[in-house]
């Protein structure tokens, strides 16, 4: 069965330097690290040692406030050093992997008479369970609770993102047994595909297919849920990421971890834009080096899209849940009189006070300049052009700022993730910075409501 | 870039830990008209709109650049047009400037100080809003207004209406209508009668002028064509009586997208609609003035396009922009009808639905906050059948 879903509002900006349809093997390096900070709101307890030996599989710490989470290491080594930061937060766990691998090996019942118990315990056990996070509050999932769905996106609509039907070419079996997996745990799953093309994944059983259409953000997973079947107060849903299916599949099928990563490396300082087969947590800057980034501008290396992605340091790795791996050129520069309407028609403005709109073909290469100041709120309307739910995004902002837990309630923030609010983040001609006030308010949420 | 390396040198002192760190926001104000600064993204989205809060509010300027100088040239005219000296042009334009600039200076000047103290007090930068509010309280006195009125309406605006409110994007009256609101209440005769609309008019013996909205109020006959009220040759306050230049302004706001349509487009139905009703009912010279001629004289398509638009001031909501256009029109042509006392309506018609539009948009996120709420007891109801 498929139902069909129209976004209208939203952006869909074209951006230099997407990836080619090409797929390589990441360049060879032993040189890993796991980044507790990918985790939002897990307090990471060491089970190893700096210098002790890992296997792949194996875990690293847990989460402190639910013991049974375990974060396991994505290759077997040394534990090389764990790199803490300010308050001795842990920051990276660096990795050196062996030229042997050996995996943590799980044994696994009968798949055909596996029960959503077994299903919920391996998948804790083996280090799975980071790959499922929930809504409201957009954290790893709660394995107490019971969702009344879980959602997965394999529709890709943010700028530079990766193309899921590419990252998932010859991953469909893994894919399946996944969703078999996944709905075992679940009354219901959701998955949304393009409804542009033959997606490879419209074969796919066992669960609500969903063909999308519009612009960003409409492969937003919770623009998907607000329009499938919203978050009401108390309710969960849960949220896998497409290639994750597929990796709690392969576990399914081996018994070990799989911390498989295709990534596109894309952005306009990038020569050769293309795909890369890689593992969670692999360094990146081999990977740079073979996608021949500029190496004569300032860059910033983005874990994630442009919009909603962490950066990272040109030396640092890969993150936990990002398909990509987006360049930018740093915008540390003035311009002169840039503010004067229709002046540097090159920068892209969603605002008519610019020629941009004249050409919605045009590919833009920004970079990371922030165009103007923070200002005061003054503005009304521009939110509601780039936010497809029926939320009043302003009123929301307002409420988190003033961490008005009930008004927040009220007006739908169990529904949304820090995510849903890039696109107003970059529309804002007040240069509020919406996301940041969105995981704030989720985080006060956690604390007060649970 | 010689002239940034002679600023960044200029601004030192300025710098977060040196001497005058207080005072940044002042020097910055400055700084950023001339450069869009170097700052880069450090949370959130990686990658900005070109669009700032400093480009909205200068297309508003640009959008009053047309009513402000057929304003300026309108003053000469009726001060020339009275006196029945004749006149080039160039003489109606500058005998306008000479009147105008002056006040548009203490404006500026006076409000720009005010937000520059509050922003160094408060420590945060200078907003734009009020290169905009600065602009529009000259453009809606009378021409003749004492240059320490202008001031004075400007420190009221500026501290009462809006910093007392917390600053930019607080407020809950438009600013540049308190500023006349409290000219009007507090000097009457410099803001109302026949002798304050025409340059000079109580210095020259025969120079008089009376508002069409005026003259009708107290039963007089009017004299002017539909054309002359439509292009503005008539008098009134500096910037408000030509419907055309205005009209351009609105093309702009709507163009740009910086000035919400609806609340035009809900205005003018208003009003005419409520004009309409009066014309059939037509029991005096008020009702029976055409609704369409109520469209094009006095204040109304000048306050509808800049001042009833202003989105701090204004209901936030799709929907509550439409309730409140309609409103503004209604009520400003009730007021011009029902009460001769203001012949102006649309001054106190906007500050008043400015006072309602919480209100208004109150009641449209409750709907929306019900509907939610609504849901979630069906589902729950499910789960419990």
């Amino acid at each position: 069965m498929s139902i069909d879903i129209k976004i209208r509002k939203g952006l869909q900006l074209n951006l230099k330097g997407a990836a080619a349809n090409i797929i390589k093997q990441a360049p060879q390096t032993n040189n890993y690290a796991l980044k507790p900070t990918d985790f939002h709101g897990v307090f990471p307890k060491l089970l190893l040692k700096k210098g002790q030996k890992v296997k792949a599989g194996q875990p690293l710490f847990f989460s402190k406030y639910q013991d049974k989470i375990k974060f396991v290491s994505p290759v077997s080594g040394t534990l090389k050093e764990v790199q803490r930061g300010a308050k001795r937060k842990i920051l990276n766990l660096f990795i050196e992997a062996d030229s042997k691998q050996v995996s943590v090996k799980h044994k696994l019942p009968k798949l055909e008479s596996i029960t959503a118990e077994q299903v919920r315990e391996l998948l804790l056990e083996s280090g799975n369970w980071p790959y499922i996070k929930q809504r409201p509050y957009d954290v790893i999932a709660d394995p107490d609770r019971s969702p009344k769905a879980i959602f997965i996106s394999a529709y890709a609509t943010a700028p530079l993102a990766a193309d899921l039907d590419i990252v998932l070419d010859g991953q469909q079996e893994a894919f399946q047994l996944g969703i078999d997996m996944l709905a075992k745990l679940a009354p219901k799953v959701h998955l949304s595909i393009p409804s542009k093309g033959d997606s490879i994944l419209s074969s796919i059983k066992n669960c609500e297919i969903h063909r999308v259409n519009g612009p960003h953000p409409a492969g937003n997973v919770g623009v998907q849920i607000h329009h499938i079947d919203p978050v009401n107060a108390g309710e969960t849903v849960w949220t896998v990421g497409a290639e994750d299916v597929a990796n709690i599949g392969r576990f399914f099928l081996n018994g070990t971890f799989d911390a498989s990563r295709t990534i596109a490396v894309s952005g306009s300082p990038v020569a050769q834009p293309s795909y890369y087969k890689t593992t969670i947590g692999a360094s990146i800057s081999s990977i740079l080096k073979d996608a021949e980034v500029d190496q004569n501008m300032p860059t910033r290396v983005i874990n994630g899209n442009v919009l909603n992605g962490d950066s990272v340091a040109h030396d640092g790795h890969l993150g936990y849940y990002n398909n990509d791996l987006s360049i930018l050129p740093e915008g540390n520069r003035y311009r002169m009189f840039g503010w004067l309407p229709f002046v540097g028609s090159s920068i892209h403005s969603m605002s008519n006070t610019s020629l941009s709109w004249l050409f919605p073909k045009r590919v833009y290469a920004p970079d990371t300049n922030m165009n103007g100041e923070e200002r005061a709120l003054v503005v009304t309307g521009e939110m509601e052009r780039v936010f497809p739910m029926d939320i009043y995004p302003m009123q929301l902002l307002k409420a988190c700022m003033s961490q008005d837990i009930e008004k927040m309630e009220n007006l739908g923030i169990y529904e949304v993730a820090p995510e849903d609010f890039a696109l107003i983040d970059y529309s804002s001609s007040s240069k509020l910075e919406a996301q940041a006030i969105v995981r704030e308010a989720l985080d006060l949420m956690i604390k007060e409501v649970g | 870039m010689k002239l940034r390396e002679k600023l960044d040198q200029l601004k030192k002192p300025f710098a977060k830990g040196s001497k005058w760190e207080r005072f940044a926001p002042a020097v910055n104000a400055f700084d950023t008209f001339l450069f869009v600064p170097n700052h880069t993204t450090h949370k959130g989205a990686h990658i900005r709109d070109a669009v700032d809060l400093k480009r909205t509010m200068v297309t508003v300027i640009i959008a009053l650049v047309p009513a402000l100088l057929y304003g300026i040239y309108n003053t000469g005219y009726q001060y020339f047009i009275q006196t029945g000296e004749a006149f080039t042009f160039i003489d109606a334009f500058l005998h306008g400037a000479m009147k105008i600039l002056p006040m548009i200076a203490v404006s500026y000047g006076v409000g720009l100080a005010i937000e520059f103290a509050f922003a160094v007090y408060r420590g945060h930068e200078v907003n734009e809003g009020y290169l905009v509010t600065g602009l529009l309280i000259p453009m809606i006195m009378p021409v003749d207004i004492p240059l320490w009125m202008v001031g004075l309406s400007v420190a009221f605006a500026v501290l009462i209406a809006k910093e007392a409110f917390g600053g930019t994007g607080m407020n809950i009256l438009n600013p540049a209508l308190t500023a006349r609101a409290f000219a009007f209440f507090a000097y009457p005769t410099y803001m109302s009668g026949n002798k304050v609309w025409v340059s000079e008019a109580t210095n020259v013996d025969g120079v008089s002028g009376e508002t069409i909205l005026g003259s009708l109020a107290s039963g007089a006959e009017v004299n002017y064509s539909m054309f002359e009220m439509f292009s503005g040759a008539i008098p009134g306050s500096i910037a408000e009586t030509s419907t055309l230049w205005v009209l351009v302004g609105a093309a702009i706001l709507i163009f740009t997208g910086v000035g919400s349509w609806r609340i035009m487009l809900g205005s003018v139905l208003g009003a005419a609609g409520m004009g309409f009703l009066f014309n059939l009912w037509g029991a005096n010279a008020l009702m029976d003035f055409s609704w369409m001629n109520h469209l094009i004289v006095g204040g109304f398509a000048f306050g509808v396009v800049f001042m009833a638009t202003d989105p701090v001031s204004a209901a936030q909501t799709q929907k509550g922009k439409w309730i409140y256009g309609i409103l503004v029109g209604v009520l400003c042509i009730l007021i011009r009808v029902f009460n001769p006392a203001y012949p102006e309506g649309v001054m106190l018609a906007i500050l008043l639905m400015n006072v309602f539009a919480p209100t208004i948009d109150y009641y449209i996120i409750e709907g929306n906050i019900n509907k939610r709420k609504k849901r979630s007891l069906k589902t729950a109801n499910i789960q419990t059948a």
